[in-house]
């Protein structure tokens, strides 16, 4: 037992562990006092609240009476999984910059590009020319290109101009939002035909392009989910592979870890920088071609004043997975079904979805210094069992620690 | 013109003195990226505060007296407040940045994300809906300073000075520049400024002259959270019609992309958010912008579309960026956790 809780990776999920229970703990507090504070809110209703906040994902609804049922509702296990989708990509992509030692945050941005190309080729391509299986790939393999591209270029800002990442990122977020609205301004995918649906694009069902639903439906019968979910668990281990198990995954660790020693073991650290966030911007893209190339999302394209929030949960997705791949899988599922519970709040009581964004930020808010959670943990191990064999020096992955280092070379420069 | 210097002042000035609110932060040590979340929870603030004072039987006797000076003051009143609610807020950055040594960059995304999230709970708790308004009314009928206030027929032309500087302007602005010249002197004139930004350059150094780092770092992201707050406000209030949806369209971002592009100097931060005020402005209103008055509406004529102005701020701002990076006066020890051993 003592060997178990002494070991790196327990204690790695066990402090993610602790962060989302705290997190879910400060949304029940809130959810509570706002339930006291407000006359139109009965204490049942802000116990029901409480209760949907831990558990909604498992709520079927109300009975006759009124009273919350419980039990394995398929359909928002379906739309959980599918809505983890993107979540896992966007998170995938972050977690690749951060084991570079770049904090990621133009994911939006990146989201936003693969969205662009994605959704113009799957709508662009005509149908009745080329197979529709063939413009999902297409469009698909389209969308990655340019978020690969969008990616890139902070990583160049970094690599050449000693620019800081989350700077450029940002700048490029913004420049993104605006390109892509221009785009489809100027474009004639606009949803024209149904008047209710204005400053939509078509979904790409329009053009009878849609990812393959492999029988999802049947297991999750009324959901959204398809083969996209399988399609991001193979990527999550594709990256794990790549990350762990290959030449290239080691130099970009090992210029995560520390970029002037790497270039002293003859690691071109500036290739691997800008290698990097392509990958990252690419994962990012994938995520919104998957998302969008579903056929039944919309998008909203006159988004110049807002980011899309599923390129920043993308942070907390893989800093609650310690930047671990598999990690990512589950984590973002935790944070699609967050998205979930927060329906379920909205259409079961007088909360509303909003709540479950601020348990995210709570996490994000743990897992800056989500070091110190850990110090924590392994110093009440050590009291605790003085006499348990010390644990195994372990080399430490270029996780927050290294970041912070990272950021800060970055900060002198930029 | 008279219609393009007010308007660019109305942008121009939240994000002047939301780029002297990241300077404070960063001068101190502290990477403030968390300008946009404070920004969006002091509107949040300044909006209820002022929707929950127009309950007040007082006020609205004032209103209906037109009595317009108190209506300023409880203008006044509700920056205040919003800037003190901003820093507050920003507690929880400096917090886990000073106390905690956690990573800056990640808690300020956090508080970004905790603002919209917060506020638009709450917002839909209170108003059914994603915005929080004024109760009657708006902005421009409370707020703003008009002609007919001053006892001035409405048709009296004061001249070009009076037309643009006094007539249909808000208070706020003013009272913005006024704190950002202010605070500036302090920043860069006084023995206090000098002990802060001591702290942002080398904080060993000047925990060796018996500075203490800690507490200055506190105070500099404080007045940052305090002028972030009362930024997002006043960003609300002239440009957004008093309201609150936990969204200030991207203007903390900018106001970085500002304090970046002046290079962290006041007078070039002044002179960077006329310009990406300027941007604002015409990418919001250049179809029917005459700048000189001869009826041609020069700008809609160019066919420039206004998502190119749009962007603008921040192209340049990446482009000065990839220029100036080799000589930038950021300061040198921002974003890293104080610790004393270190040397």
């Amino acid at each position: 037992m003592k060997q178990f809780f002494g070991k790196e990776g327990t204690k790695n999920v066990l402090s993610s562990l602790i962060s989302i229970l705290i997190g879910l703990v400060v949304g029940g507090i809130v959810v509570f006092i706002v339930g006291m504070c407000t006359a139109k809110i009965t204490p049942a209703a802000a116990w029901d609240g409480v209760r949907i906040i831990f558990a909604g994902i498992l709520t079927t609804g109300r009975d006759a009476a009124g009273a919350l049922t419980w039990g394995f509702n398929a359909a928002n296990w379906g739309n959980m999984l599918f809505r983890a989708t993107p979540l896992i990509m966007t998170g995938l992509s972050v977690a690749v910059a951060f084991k570079t030692g770049l904090f990621n945050i133009g994911a939006p941005g990146q989201y936003l590009m693969g969205t662009m190309v994605s959704l113009m080729l799957a709508l662009g391509i005509p149908s009745d020319v080329v197979p529709p299986a063939l413009i999902w790939i297409i469009a698909f393999l389209g969308g990655m290109l340019a978020g690969a591209v969008w990616g890139a270029l902070p990583g160049i800002a970094k690599a050449f101009l000693n620019i800081n990442e989350v700077l450029a990122c940002i700048m490029t977020n913004w420049i993104a939002a605006n390109v892509v609205t221009w785009a489809f301004d100027v474009s004639n995918f606009k949803n024209m035909v149904e008047n209710t649906k204005s400053g939509y694009i078509y979904k790409t069902t329009y053009n009878g392009v849609a990812t393959p639903k492999l029988g999802l439906n049947h297991i999750f019968p009324g959901s959204q989910v398809n083969a996209g979910i399988l399609i991001a668990i193979v990527f999550a281990i594709l990256m794990y592979i790549l990350m762990n198990k290959t030449t290239l995954g080691y130099e970009l660790k090992a210029c995560g870890a520390n970029r002037h020693s790497a270039r002293y073991a003859g690691i071109h650290d500036k290739r691997n920088i800008v290698l990097s966030m392509a990958i990252a911007g690419a994962l990012s893209a994938a995520g919104a071609s998957l998302y969008f190339l579903s056929g039944n999302t919309e998008f909203f394209w006159s988004t110049y004043q807002s980011l899309p929030a599923i390129g920043f949960n993308g942070i907390p997705v893989a800093l609650l997975a310690l930047n671990n791949p598999i990690g990512v899988v589950f984590a973002g599922i935790f944070m699609a079904m967050l998205d979930v519970v927060g329906m379920q709040l909205t259409n079961l009581t007088a909360y509303n979805e909003y709540i479950t964004d601020v348990i995210i930020a709570v996490i994000v808010y743990l897992s800056a210094f989500s070091l110190v959670i850990r110090m924590w943990l392994s110093g009440k191990k050590k009291k605790t069992a003085n006499t348990a064999p010390a644990a195994k020096p372990k080399a430490e992955e270029p996780t927050a620690d290294a970041v912070v280092a990272e950021s800060a070379k970055g900060g002198e420069n930029a | 013109m008279t219609f393009l210097i007010q308007q660019t002042l109305i942008y121009a000035v939240p994000l002047m003195i939301v780029a002297l609110a990241g300077v404070f932060a960063e001068r101190s040590g502290i990477i403030n990226l968390a300008l946009e979340g404070i920004m969006i929870f002091g509107a949040f603030i300044g909006v209820l505060f002022v929707r929950m004072m127009q309950g007040d039987a007082g006020i609205l006797a004032a209103k209906q007296a037109g009595d317009w000076l108190s209506l300023q003051g409880l203008e006044l009143l509700a920056m205040l407040v919003a800037g003190i609610m901003g820093a507050i807020f920003s507690l929880l950055l400096s917090f886990a940045a000073i106390n905690l040594r956690a990573d800056q960059t990640i808690g300020g995304t956090a508080l970004n994300m905790l603002a919209p999230a917060l506020v638009l709970f709450l917002v839909r708790i209170i108003a059914n809906q994603n915005t929080l308004q004024m109760a009657t009314g708006d902005s421009a009928s409370w707020f703003m300073i008009k002609k007919t206030a001053l006892g001035i027929d409405k048709n009296t032309d004061m001249g070009f000075l009076f037309e643009t500087f006094v007539n249909k302007v808000y208070l706020a602005t003013y009272v913005c520049i006024l704190l950002f010249v202010i605070l500036s002197v302090i920043l860069y004139k006084t023995k206090f400024g000098l002990r802060l930004r001591s702290c942002g350059e080398n904080p060993q150094a000047a925990d060796s002259l018996g500075i203490n780092v800690r507490k200055m770092r506190y105070i500099g992201t404080t007045i940052s959270g305090f002028l972030a707050g009362m930024g997002g406000f006043v960003y609300a209030m002239t440009t957004a019609n008093c309201t609150s949806n936990g969204d200030v369209a991207g203007f903390g971002f900018l106001a970085l992309a500002v304090m970046i592009f002046g290079n962290w100097k006041p007078l070039n931060i002044a002179g960077a958010s006329l310009l990406f005020g300027l941007c604002k402005c015409v990418a919001a209103a250049y179809s029917t912008l005459d700048i000189n008055g001869d009826g041609v509406y020069a700008l809609a004529n160019l066919g420039i579309s206004a998502h190119l102005y749009r962007m603008l701020p921040y192209l340049i701002t990446l482009i000065v960026l990839a220029f100036t990076s080799k000589k930038s006066r950021a300061p040198k020890a921002e974003g890293i956790p104080y610790d004393k051993g270190q040397r």
